[in-house]
């Protein structure tokens, strides 16, 4: 249909792997039953000092960032016109798939008050001032584009003659022509989101550190979003790669390398200028633990810009070691400027629980099965026409 | 009383404690050794005390005391003649030898003067000097004259000659109702007319006898004055301030609070601190020794009246009975929460374990995914293709 | 000194950031921050004078027994305490309001820096421009028109707890240990003045000709905040908030030690005043710019900071999220222009891409 083909890479799917994931997402199950009986409390350490915890930060702002390979192709691809990126596509949507909607549940567990959840999207009780209300809206609006933007992965594995019964072809016909449509969504509400998650850190004032509380925060988050996307498609393929012996895209990610090291080198010059200009640059060097974490995160960043303009960017080694190096930088900045950089006085200090880990654990273990069974079931991964729709053995 | 008027009282062996009876206000031997450890137990000092004290009050020579009353209500007297362990009389006949006391004494005018004067002479160096009511200084002192002559002169002259000096009541401890504004007699406090002396000073509008008794019975067991505060209050008596021990603290720590004379707290026995109540600036021990000795809660805040500070200085005769005290607490309580309290949860072991394990786990994984890449050791990684 | 290293730079960066980068960052900002709210027209609020506050938690207990909130004790009192004692630590989803202590060395004097201590009451500030109301997502924060009380509608709150986060006070809180909790803060005791008509119409005469009595009669007896109406020294005073300015303004001219005649309960009420000695204020009063400005406002004896009351510069920082956002989504002008652009490339490359389907390119 397109040039590009895809096809379910088959196998079994109960396998060793599968059925460790299966058991931290047993455990993460049992502390969400807790959790809704006797009240976050109970298996969280959350409190009124650090009200949001590892559920959101890890599961929600670090977990879309994860989430973003969808948005970052899709612009680079449909935006940019770069179509030889076109393979890396569908499996870069599927994580967003799941790290949205994986994000969404995270949120629903984390809400105090989940019952009332469908006010967000009562006219009545809309507040647009309000920085999360935004997100929460686009988040929302993102899930229900992402799952229709995958929708014909679904649609090519029903049997045609089910479709043309059901004039299920039709529909996909019309998906496909229209898809422009939700890809050009599909870039502007993560580019509206992500940007907010940043903008949603301006009203702790005082309470975060002057390293990270800029009014620039939008475009910080927006920038470390898109790397973070790059990087991820970069982890997931050369992971999916390596553990199923597909054809190497090494040679296509050395391309890609150079734009999110320019994005990269972006972030960095913004986030320094800033905080020269501001004058606060001082506060890094002065060795306490909001300096030092800005530190580590420097270096982190640096590491994968050194890589990927390097020629070593050609190895598949060095691209797995600077994904792994970019996503550590962008989750650590997301992990500061939510958590652990933030101080709301009166004496409150935070750590996770282990029940509360232990969920996030179970859903990120939910999100990988997940990916597990649709690329095993479900033609996501690129492969050659004459394989196309074929199950192999 | 009938009893022991038939003795004579020099005559008997005082230490001979059971051929005594009557002699102790009607006490046996018994009695009057539990009385004595009674006494030591309000002294705060250990049960064995109470026997060098019955020894001390029963001792051959009973040591003398000369009591001067200047410008005074003998609301002291008083209240010391309701004592009831001991009986005043057993004090006065018994323990001490009471040689001057303008109202106890039996003789008058010149006659007890003399008796005064011969015994300043005869003890001279080992009286108690105790007295009552503040000194007028205004005018050389002629607003209190007794025996033609000031009784600043008198006190400053028996001063001389005492072993130990006790200023009695508020009005000898800190000037008292003589000294309130706009003191048209000057009056003060004895130390202060006794510059380089030390008075022990019993205060309240009356002072609880028990207190004086007390200090009268440690002097006369130690040879010197109980430990004693800033303004040489005993701190057995005046070391706390009413508020500690009060019996309406609950309240006021709950916040429950009269509002005014027989409202509904007032008559629920609530905290009366909001009507006037200055016990939370005031240093005394009536909540814990009560007035009377008719069983407990007999003292003002008891019975329902704000204490009015009649121990402090600056607070009693001084401020508006209902205006609210200044609350004293040294520190405050350890109940108040602090400022910034540490709150939240650390690391527990188990969520460093998790985090560890993620963290192995991940570093683990990342570097069984380098091992067979670049066409490197491509071995492994099939296994570990083939387990997915 | 008891300020760590961090605290001492942090605070350091502050003032800097303050006094002399503050200008230069703005002009630098890519946005301006949206314009201060002003008082409402019959903003309500209390005055507290750490000076004259006796540490007695009349206002405490009063609060919870006003607001039907149980007893409360953080687990490691529960030993010794068994349920008996109210011993909350700090305000939280049971407790509305508590008074904290400062204390430093031999604590023996009250209301000094060193070697002394300060009491400090806790609640909701009713912020002239909140965060709360900003953050939060389904309008559950809502700031009465004509009071100003910040009050908060349950129905509506979907629990996300941004509020507790972006809290320059960090006052609303939720209850962690409750399966259905909720979000409990400090409402003024809506409920109580919700008796006074006073209180829900702008026009003070009309009120007041309907009720046929005076603006002032119903004023005087106006059911007052719970912990206002128990303070027996004044401490917590509740009244307008141009009065309570006025107010403190008056004590801070007065010289430390004069006699002072202290209101009680209601500013302009009927009850007999508490005289005592003016206390060493700091001279400040605490929410009168503070983040925007607040409707409850501290006179203190000790640093604010050192009771916990931030240094707080004389914008809202919702003033500035929200500048933000108006800025980025004005109109929605921004997002539909990009959205417009967005469709556009999409639609040409996705046409190229199907021309050259034809030609069955492979990707390299």
């Amino acid at each position: 249909m397109t040039a590009i083909t895809h096809r379910p890479l088959g196998g079994h799917i109960v396998t060793k792997p599968f059925l460790i994931l299966g058991v931290f997402v047993l455990i993460a199950a049992y502390f969400i039953l807790r959790r809704f009986l006797f009240g976050m409390g109970d298996v969280s350490n959350m409190s009124n000092g650090y009200p949001i915890g590892t559920w959101v930060v890890l599961d929600v702002v670090i977990g879309t960032a994860f989430g973003c390979g969808g948005f970052a192709m899709a612009l680079l691809i449909y935006i940019f016109n770069r179509k030889a990126y076109h393979p890396l596509m569908r499996p870069a949507l599927l994580g967003g798939v799941f790290g949205y909607t994986l994000a969404g549940l995270a949120v629903m567990i984390d809400l105090g008050r989940y019952w009332n959840a469908f006010n967000l999207l009562m006219p009545w009780y809309a507040q647009p001032n309000s920085v999360i209300f935004e997100v929460a809206l686009c988040v929302m609006a993102y899930i229900t584009v992402l799952w229709l933007e995958f929708w014909p992965a679904f649609l090519e594995r029903i049997p045609s003659e089910f479709k043309q019964r059901f004039g299920l072809d039709k529909l996909y016909v019309f998906l496909k022509r229209y898809m422009y449509v939700l890809v050009a969504l599909g870039v502007l509400l993560p580019t509206m989101h992500q940007s907010s998650l940043g903008s949603v850190l301006l009203i702790l004032g005082y309470k975060l550190s002057p390293l990270w509380n800029t009014t620039w925060l939008p475009l910080l988050y927006l920038i470390s979003a898109l790397a973070m996307g790059y990087g991820v498609v970069m982890l997931e393929a050369t992971l999916v790669n390596r553990a199923f012996k597909t054809p190497s895209e090494a040679a296509l990610f050395a391309r890609l390398a150079r734009v999110a090291a320019g994005l990269l080198v972006g972030f960095l010059l913004l986030r320094w200028g800033d905080l020269t200009y501001r004058g606060h640059l001082g506060l890094a060097f002065v060795g306490d633990w909001d300096g030092n974490l800005f530190l580590i995160e420097t270096v982190l960043f640096l590491a994968p810009i050194f890589v990927l303009l390097s020629r070593r960017r050609a190895s598949q080694r060095w691209q797995f070691l600077a994904a792994v190096c970019l996503l550590a930088a962008g989750s650590l900045y997301r992990l500061d400027s939510y958590l652990m950089a933030v101080q709301p006085g009166n004496g409150w200090t935070y750590f996770p629980s282990a029940p509360e880990l232990l969920i996030t654990i179970g859903v990120v273990c939910l999100e990988i099965m997940l990916y597990l069974l649709f690329i095993k079931t479900l033609p996501v991964l690129p492969g050659s026409t004459a394989e196309s729709h074929g199950r192999p053995s | 009383m009938d009893s022991f008027s038939n003795h004579d009282l020099e005559t008997h062996a005082v230490q001979d404690l059971d051929g005594y009876r009557g002699a102790l206000g009607g006490l046996t031997r018994r009695q009057f050794l539990k009385y004595c450890t009674g006494v030591a137990a309000t002294l705060g000092l250990s049960s064995l005390m109470g026997i060098r004290i019955a020894e001390a009050a029963t001792a051959a020579k009973r040591p003398p005391v000369i009591w001067l009353s200047a410008q005074e209500c003998t609301g002291c007297t008083e209240s010391l003649l309701r004592a009831y362990h001991p009986t005043l009389e057993t004090l006065i006949l018994d323990m001490i030898s009471l040689d001057y006391h303008e109202a106890l004494c039996s003789g008058a005018g010149h006659q007890a003067e003399a008796y005064k004067a011969k015994s300043m002479k005869e003890n001279w160096g080992k009286f108690v000097l105790v007295v009552d009511g503040s000194i007028p200084t205004k005018d050389g002192g002629i607003y209190c004259m007794v025996a033609g002559k000031p009784i600043l002169e008198a006190v400053k002259e028996a001063a001389e000659g005492a072993a130990a000096i006790i200023g009695i009541g508020s009005c000898a401890s800190w000037g008292g109702v003589p000294s309130s504004d706009p003191n048209p007699t000057h009056a003060k406090p004895v130390h202060e007319v006794l510059p380089g002396k030390t008075v022990i000073n019993i205060p309240g509008c009356p002072p609880n006898p028990y207190n004086f008794l007390s200090t009268v019975l440690y002097l006369l067991t130690f040879g010197k004055p109980p430990a004693l505060d800033a303004k040489n209050r005993p701190k057995f008596a005046y070391g706390r301030l009413i508020h500690e021990n009060c019996e309406r603290r609950p309240h006021f720590d709950a916040g429950r609070f009269a509002l005014e004379f027989g409202d509904y707290g007032h008559r629920q026995g609530f905290c009366l601190y909001k009507i006037g109540c200055k016990g939370p600036e005031t240093h005394a021990n009536c909540p814990t020794i009560g007035f009377g000795d008719v069983g407990e809660g007999n003292w003002p805040v008891g019975i329902g009246h704000p204490c009015f500070g009649c121990t402090e200085q600056g607070v009693g005769f001084t401020k508006p009975l209902h205006a609210l005290a200044k609350v004293q607490t040294y520190t405050p309580p350890t109940a108040f929460p602090a400022v910034n309290a540490p709150k939240g949860e650390g690391v527990s072991p188990a969520a460093a374990a998790v985090v560890a394990g993620v963290a192995g786990l991940a570093v683990g994984a990342g570097a069984m995914a380098l091992r067979g890449m670049d066409g490197g050791a491509d071995s492994s990684a099939d296994q570990h293709g083939d387990d997915r | 000194m008891d300020m760590s290293r961090r605290q001492f730079l942090r605070g350091a960066a502050g003032a800097v950031a303050t006094a002399a980068a503050a200008p230069v960052a703005e002009a630098a900002a890519p946005f301006a921050p949206r314009e201060p709210k002003q008082l409402p027209p019959k903003a309500i609020g209390m005055l507290y004078d750490s000076t004259q506050c006796i540490g007695c938690k009349a206002c405490v207990a009063a609060c919870k027994e006003a607001n039907g909130k149980p007893v409360e004790q953080p687990q490691h009192l529960a030993q010794w305490n068994e349920g008996a004692w109210d011993t909350a630590e700090d305000i939280s989803g049971k407790t509305l309001n508590v008074i904290r202590v400062y204390q430093n060395g031999a604590m023996a004097e009250k209301d000094r820096e060193v070697n002394g201590y300060a009491f400090v009451k806790r609640h909701c500030l009713h912020c002239v421009d909140p965060s709360c109301i900003s953050v939060c997502p389904v309008s559950a924060m809502q700031k009465n028109p004509v009071t100003g009380i910040v009050t908060h509608n349950p129905d509506a709150c979907i629990g996300c707890r941004y509020c507790v986060y972006g809290c320059p006070f960090n006052v609303p809180h939720y209850q962690f240990d409750e399966p259905f909790g909720r979000i409990a803060k400090c409402q003024l005791c809506s409920h109580l003045l919700a008796e006074n008509p006073l209180f829900s119409s702008r026009d003070n005469a009309a009120v007041a000709a309907q009720a046929g009595t005076s603006a002032t009669a119903l004023w005087k007896k106006s059911r007052i905040p719970a912990c206002c109406d128990v303070c027996p020294t004044g401490a917590s005073l509740f009244g307008w908030v141009e009065e309570l300015q006025a107010e403190a303004e008056r004590r801070l001219a007065l010289k430390p030690g004069e006699m002072y005649e202290f209101p009680r309960g209601l500013l302009g009420g009927d009850r007999p005043a508490q005289a005592a000695p003016i206390g060493h204020y700091q001279p400040h009063i605490y929410g009168e710019q503070e983040s925007g400005g607040t409707q409850v406002r501290y006179l203190t004896g000790v640093p604010h900071e050192k009771l916990g009351l931030p240094k707080l510069p004389d914008h809202s920082f919702a003033a500035v999220s929200e500048g933000m956002q108006h800025t980025l989504y004005k109109g929605l002008i921004a997002p539909v222009a990009l959205l417009g652009g967005l469709v556009f490339l999409a639609r040409r490359n996705a046409r190229e891409d199907d021309e050259r389907k034809n030609d069955e390119e492979r990707p390299s």
